[in-house]
C-alpha cells in the first residue's frame, strides 16, 4: 500500500490550436444557422408586413381608385356596357401604377396596385402586381398579363389556385371598369412564353379578344413552374356609371378546403 | 469566439447579458434592413414571371 498525495488541480490546461478551430468554426456554423432561421422569418413574415403596407398605401393614394368600403356594392344586374371600344389607357412609365385588382372570390377587401413593369426590386417587391411591358393594356385586344407573388412579398396572388372557371377579375383603371372572366387556370414552365402572347398559346397570331393572364410562382415556394390563370374580357363600364355588379358576386364555392374570407391569407404556409 | 466577446466586453455579468441582446438586436436589425433585402433578389425560388 502506497500513500496517495492529495489530488492537487491542475493546471489550467491551454487548449491546443486544433481545439480552438474546432471551437470557432462551430460557433460560426451555429450562427450561420441561426442567420439563416432568421433569414426565412424576414422572407416569409416581414416582407409581407412591409409590402402590405407599402400596397395598402399605394391604393388610398390614388385619388381616382373607387373607395368601395363606402359603396354598397350593387344587388342586381345594371346594364353592362358590351365590350366595344373601352378607353385604353397608354402603358405608363415604369413603375407608375395605372389600375387597382379587385377579385371576389379571394374576399370583398381584396384590392391591389397594378403598376407598370415586372422587375423585382422597384415593382414586385413593393407594389405588388406588376404589368408585363409591351402586353395590352386593360380593355385592349391582346392579352392584359401580370404578375406578381405568391407566398411573400403581400402575396397579392396567394390563393390562385382557389380560381374558377366563369370567377370575376375585376380591373379599374381611372376612367372604366373592366371584368375579365377565368376561361382557364394551368401550370407552366418558366421559360413558356407563349402564355402572354396577344393570343394566350399562339405567338403570332393576330388578337381578335381582349384577354388577361396572371402568373405567379408554383408550386409554392419554388419556382420550378409558373401557375397561369386566362380570362377574357366579360363586360366594361365608365367609373361613372358605379361599381359593375361582378363585385356583389358571391363565389358560388370555394375550393375545397380554403377559407375565402380570411383576410390575411396567411393560411398554407 | 463568444467566450472571447463575453470576457471582452466591460462590466458585471449583469450588464453583460444587456450588452449581449443590445448587440444581437442591432445584428437582426442590420439584417432585416439590409443584408437580407440586398441578397434576395439573388436567391432563385421567388421567380413569378415568364421570359
Amino acid at each position: 500500500m502506497s500513500t496517495t498525495t492529495a489530488p492537487v488541480r491542475p493546471p489550467a490546461r491551454r487548449p491546443s490550436p486544433g481545439h480552438l478551430v474546432l471551437t470557432v468554426l462551430g460557433e460560426l456554423l451555429v450562427t450561420l444557422g441561426v442567420l439563416v432561421a432568421l433569414f426565412v422569418v424576414w422572407q416569409l413574415w416581414w416582407t409581407d408586413v412591409e409590402a402590405g403596407r407599402e400596397q395598402r398605401a399605394v391604393v388610398e393614394d390614388l385619388d381616382w381608385a373607387v373607395d368601395t368600403d363606402d359603396v354598397p356594392l350593387p344587388e342586381a344586374a345594371s346594364e353592362p356596357t358590351t365590350p366595344s371600344d373601352p378607353p385604353v389607357l397608354d402603358e405608363p412609365a415604369h413603375a407608375t401604377t395605372f389600375a387597382t385588382l379587385r377579385v371576389p372570390r379571394w374576399g370583398s377587401d381584396y384590392v391591389r396596385p397594378v403598376s407598370q413593369g415586372t422587375s423585382r426590386p422597384d415593382v414586385l417587391d413593393v407594389l405588388g402586381i406588376g404589368h408585363y411591358e409591351g402586353t395590352a393594356m386593360p380593355g385592349e385586344v391582346g392579352n392584359f398579363a401580370l404578375a406578381a407573388h405568391r407566398t411573400t412579398y403581400a402575396k397579392p396572388f396567394h390563393l390562385v389556385e382557389d380560381l374558377q372557371v366563369g370567377d370575376p377579375l375585376v380591373v379599374q383603371t381611372p376612367e372604366a371598369w373592366f371584368v375579365y372572366r377565368v376561361t382557364e387556370t394551368r401550370v407552366v414552365l418558366p421559360r413558356d412564353v407563349e402564355v402572354i402572347a396577344p393570343v394566350p398559346g399562339d405567338p403570332g397570331a393576330e388578337p381578335t379578344t381582349a384577354m388577361m393572364t396572371l402568373t405567379t410562382c408554383h408550386p409554392m415556394f419554388s419556382a420550378r413552374e409558373r401557375f397561369i390563370v386566362h380570362a377574357e374580357l366579360d363586360t366594361w363600364q365608365p367609373v361613372s356609371e358605379g361599381l359593375p355588379e361582378a363585385l356583389g358576386e358571391v363565389p358560388a364555392e370555394a375550393g375545397a378546403g380554403t377559407d375565402v374570407e380570411a383576410p390575411t391569407g396567411t393560411g398554407g404556409a | 469566439m463568444y467566450g472571447w466577446l463575453w470576457r471582452a466586453l466591460p462590466g458585471p455579468a449583469w450588464l453583460r447579458v444587456v450588452e449581449l441582446a443590445v448587440l444581437a438586436v442591432a445584428v437582426v436589425a442590420a439584417c432585416f434592413l439590409w443584408v437580407f433585402p440586398a441578397i434576395a433578389p439573388h436567391l432563385p425560388f421567388n421567380e413569378i414571371t415568364v421570359e
